[in-house]
């Protein structure tokens, strides 16, 4: 008896949805057999890392603020995988909102007015979308793969960010800490909505969400991004230009990443060294996982919010290291990548097969 | 005790949701034959000749290969067994040349310059030419079609599967297919023959087993049979030739094009130079020639994917489109249908419905300031299935799904039930069964009528001449003055295609039209 692979039909549906829950499962029970062999608690520590942040009321609010960066980014990212565009570099585009946001900032600390917040939205959404257009120009001028200059202009973002920072932005009452000053009251929004511990940022990703459903389901758009992933020859013949969808889905998901940067800027209150969290990478993560649909999106943002908050709490109480969540967050691109098998094909179980037995050259 | 079938089948079904494929199929072909395997779009010829070549399992019954029954759970048992095939949907990769494609599609490792060696003992033995160092992306259909036969050939296949492999070839480049064949039928493998045009079963096949909604309707000797009296076999009833009313070519000029030229769009591609040519309301404008010779090009000029150089070059009622996008010209009256109806002129992953919003958008008015009226698409497509009986569940299923000749009529469908003024089709009846041929026809005569400029680009000679008020052929992105069918012989035709680069040994014969 052995198994054997055997290609699907057509891509199976149920799998589809199935393998991000079946991968999650395997890296748990993986995560086990990983920390147990390392001599730590294994169960104890995937029971930390998984379910003490579900589990635990005062967590939820941590969970919540991790999870709205995530989801507002992968919306943007899971636009562009649908057209097979792979923007790597939402990390960049993300800090480039921030110091969109604090720039403006800056420019009207002393000065208030209802108009600043949306301003400073405004500016680091346009900015995240620029640095974004960047691998565009580059890839449909020059033909330059839009995956490796997009993760490059990362890079620049962080120089740029510590430039600002530890130059021109420096807050003059700071020290000499490497920080720009506080956001006044005028440049804040609400830590949590209504009292109720949950932060704009998760509002926002929910509006988010049903917004980019609507754009992939019923807008032309959105089906001419679907066209250009599936079969671009057709989607041309279709009337849809491949390098317009390149622009539009990398300044979409730039601007999204954008966006996620300003409100993050306006939970942390200013910008510092530790700014660039990585939320721009594990997006890409959160778009995997959630197959680049908008519910699934936000269901992948939590889990990927989860093991944050869940990797501190293993680290204080199994004494795990951090880099505990991380790794859990790769485990699970990998399990993501190699589950998709599954979708398109399909595990057979064969005895010995008779067809060799006829067969001779 | 007489040998023992080459191969046999006996009981095979395959169900698919909606559909039974197959159903209780059973027939034999005998070491050397060469057996016909006929039916209508849809009636499982496809999906019995992918489960002898392993792609697909039967859902019962057995099948027997010299008389012992085997099992092939995939295409690697069956090329160990001996089985070739050659799909009627090409699988190659775009972006590689010709060899790396065959190279991929053997069992074993094969050095490149050995395998080089191989193939063009293949192709000389068996007279097909091809440059092994092409890109796939810049070979036509035609072209496509002999890497498939030269792989297959390359394994030495004792039964050789061939899913309609002439639907695009040229009439000399058929009779060289068939001269292949009945060698390598001289030589002991059994050839199993998949094809619509039956008038080639009867110069080829000595045995023939004709399919029907899945089921085995009938064995004939098609050498005793017309290619009349086995269509109607396969159909279950009387055949109807399309009626072409009296010319009323008359209207005004609807599509002109003015001396269009455009480079190689890749180095294997061919370039347009200085074609001209109208076509007026009522009209069907032929243009015959070889696979490769700028066809593919043409086509992506016309409909827009490709744009000239100035507006004024293509005017469509008088309106300059030249500049314009394939959009700009849908909604001036301009659609089209290009040759592969998989990836180009269809995307197999989206349902029916998808796909007509794919072109018909914004003619039949399902966008809408950017949204889509899914309801619209939906209507329409179950119009074009119902209209063209297109066999399928209906407009959510996969384009991917439908048979062959059955995508064919929804692509076709989908461009005519949008009553364009300027209708530019690539092998319109490429891969469809008789019945279906003869309502495309129908539906293009009649679209005609009704005051349309039709511009018909295909390899089948037959067809423009039935077809057709003008004639022109393409050959190295030249086309040659229109001449009324009327004027012209099918040997001045087969001079005017011959010297092609692309199969420089049509050069010399001419056309062998039936
Ligand atoms: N993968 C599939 N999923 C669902 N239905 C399928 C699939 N493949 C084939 N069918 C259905 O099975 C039937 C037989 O299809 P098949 O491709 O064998 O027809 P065919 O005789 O080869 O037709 P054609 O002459 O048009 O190529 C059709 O109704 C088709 O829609
Ligand atoms: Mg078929």
């Amino acid at each position: 008896m052995r198994l054997r692979l055997e290609k699907r039909l057509e891509p199976s549906r149920a799998m589809l949805v199935l393998t991000p829950v079946l991968s999650v499962i395997a890296i748990m029970l993986l995560g086990i057999i990983i920390f147990d062999g390392l001599g730590y608690d294994g169960p104890q520590a995937v029971w930390e890392l998984f379910f003490t942040p579900v589990l635990d009321v005062y967590k939820w609010r941590d969970v919540a603020s991790k999870a709205a960066p995530l989801i507002i980014i992968a919306l943007g990212l899971s636009l562009g995988n649908q057209a097979k565009i792979w923007n790597i570099g939402a990390e960049g585009q993300y800090i480039l909102g921030a110091i969109g946001a604090a720039g403006v900032a800056f420019v009207t600390q002393s000065m208030t007015g209802f108009w600043i917040i949306p301003l400073m939205i405004l500016v680091g959404m346009v900015l995240g979308a620029i640095y974004a257009a960047v691998p565009a120009v580059l890839r449909t001028r020059y033909g330059v793969s839009e995956v490796l200059s997009s993760l490059m202009f990362v890079y620049v973002s962080l120089q740029l960010l510590s430039y600002l920072i530890t130059g021109p932005w420096k807050d003059p009452d700071g020290h000499n800490f490497p920080q720009t000053a506080q956001l006044t009251d005028a440049q804040l929004l609400p830590h949590e909505l209504w009292d109720s511990g949950i932060p704009p940022g998760l509002l926002v990703a929910l509006i988010g969400a049903v917004i980019f459903y609507i754009i992939v389901s019923r807008t032309v758009f959105g089906f001419s991004v679907r066209a250009i992933g599936e079969a671009p020859h057709a989607a041309r013949y279709g009337g849809f230009s491949s390098n317009g969808i390149v622009w539009a889905t990398l300044m979409i998901s730039g601007a999204m990443a954008g966006l996620a940067g300003v409100l993050e800027l306006m939970q942390l209150t200013r910008l510092n060294l530790g700014y660039p969290s990585g939320y721009g990478f594990t997006a890409i993560i959160v778009s995997l996982l959630g197959r680049s649909h908008p519910v699934g999106v936000f269901i992948a943002g939590i889990v990927l919010a989860i093991t944050y908050v869940g990797g501190q709490v293993a680290q204080t109480f199994v004494h795990v290291p951090n880099a505990t969540a991380g790794l859990f967050q790769a485990l699970l691109l990998f399990a993501i990548l190699a589950s998709d098998l599954l979708v398109r094909y399909r595990i057979r179980i064969s005895t010995t097969s008779p067809s060799t037995k006829g067969a001779h050259s | 005790m007489s040998v023992a079938p080459r191969l046999e089948l006996i009981d095979v079904s395959k169900r698919f949701p909606g559909v039974l494929a197959n159903d209780r199929v059973s027939l034999s072909v005998k070491p050397g034959e060469i057996h016909a395997l006929l039916g209508e779009n849809g009636a499982g010829k496809s999906t019995l000749v992918k489960m002898i070549y392993g792609i697909q399992a039967p859902d019962s019954g057995s099948v027997l290969w010299e008389g012992q029954e085997v099992r092939i759970p995939h295409p690697r048992a069956a090329r160990r067994l001996g089985i070739g095939m050659v799909f009627q949907h090409f699988s190659l990769f775009e972006a590689m040349d010709v060899l790396e494609n065959i190279a991929l599609g053997l069992d074993g490792a094969v050095s490149r310059k050995q395998l080089d060696a191989e193939i063009r003992l293949v192709m000389e033995k068996y007279g097909l030419k091809l440059d092994p160092r092409r890109q796939i992306s810049t070979l036509s259909v035609g072209e496509r079609q002999r890497i498939e036969i030269v792989r297959a050939l390359l394994l030495n296949p004792r039964l050789l599967i061939m899913d309609e492999p002439t639907s695009v070839l040229t009439p000399q480049e058929v009779d060289d297919l068939f001269k292949t064949l009945r060698r390598l039928a001289s030589e002991g493998c059994s050839i199993l023959y998949i094809s619509h045009k039956l008038h080639e079963i009867v110069e080829l096949c000595e045995r023939a087993t004709i399919l029907r909604g899945g089921k085995v309707v009938a064995t004939c000797d098609p050498r005793k049979e017309t290619a009349r009296s086995m269509g109607e076999m396969m159909i279950g009833s009387d055949l109807r030739d399309p009626a072409r009313g009296q010319l009323s070519v008359e209207g005004p000029v609807r599509l002109s094009v003015r001396e269009l030229s455009l480079p190689k769009p890749d180095d294997f591609g061919v370039a347009l130079e200085q074609i001209s040519f109208q076509v007026k309301g009522g009209e069907i404008f032929g243009i015959a020639g070889v696979a490769g010779n700028g066809q593919n090009e043409l086509l992506e000029a016309l409909c827009g994917e490709h744009l000239a150089d100035l507006h004024t070059t293509i005017e469509v009622d008088g309106s300059p489109v030249g500049r314009s996008g394939p959009s700009g010209r849908r909604k001036l009256g301009l659609c089209s249908v290009p040759e592969e109806r998989n990836g180009h002129a269809a995307i197999g992953a989206f349902s029916l419905s998808d796909n007509a919003i794919l072109t018909a958008r914004s003619r039949m008015g399902f966008e809408n300031q950017g949204f889509i009226h899914k309801a619209g698409a939906d209507e329409f497509a179950a119009n074009v299935i119902k209209t063209f009986a297109v066999k399928t569940l209906g407009p959510d299923a996969l384009a991917g799904s439908l048979s062959g000749g059955n995508l064919q009529k929804y692509v076709m469908g989908r461009e005519i039930m949008q009553s364009p003024g300027v209708l530019v089709v690539s092998q319109p009846t490429w891969g469809v069964d008789a019945g279906s041929a003869a309502f495309i026809h129908q539906a293009l005569i009649d679209l005609a009528a009704q005051g349309s400029a039709i511009v018909v680009i295909s390899q089948d000679l037959d067809e423009l001449l039935r077809l057709c008020d003008r004639l022109s052929v393409i050959n190295l992105g030249k086309l040659s003055t229109p001449r009324p069918v009327g004027d012209v012989s099918v040997q001045e035709l087969g001079l005017l295609m011959g010297g092609s680069h692309a199969t420089p040994a049509n050069s010399a014969g001419g056309i062998h039209a039936a």
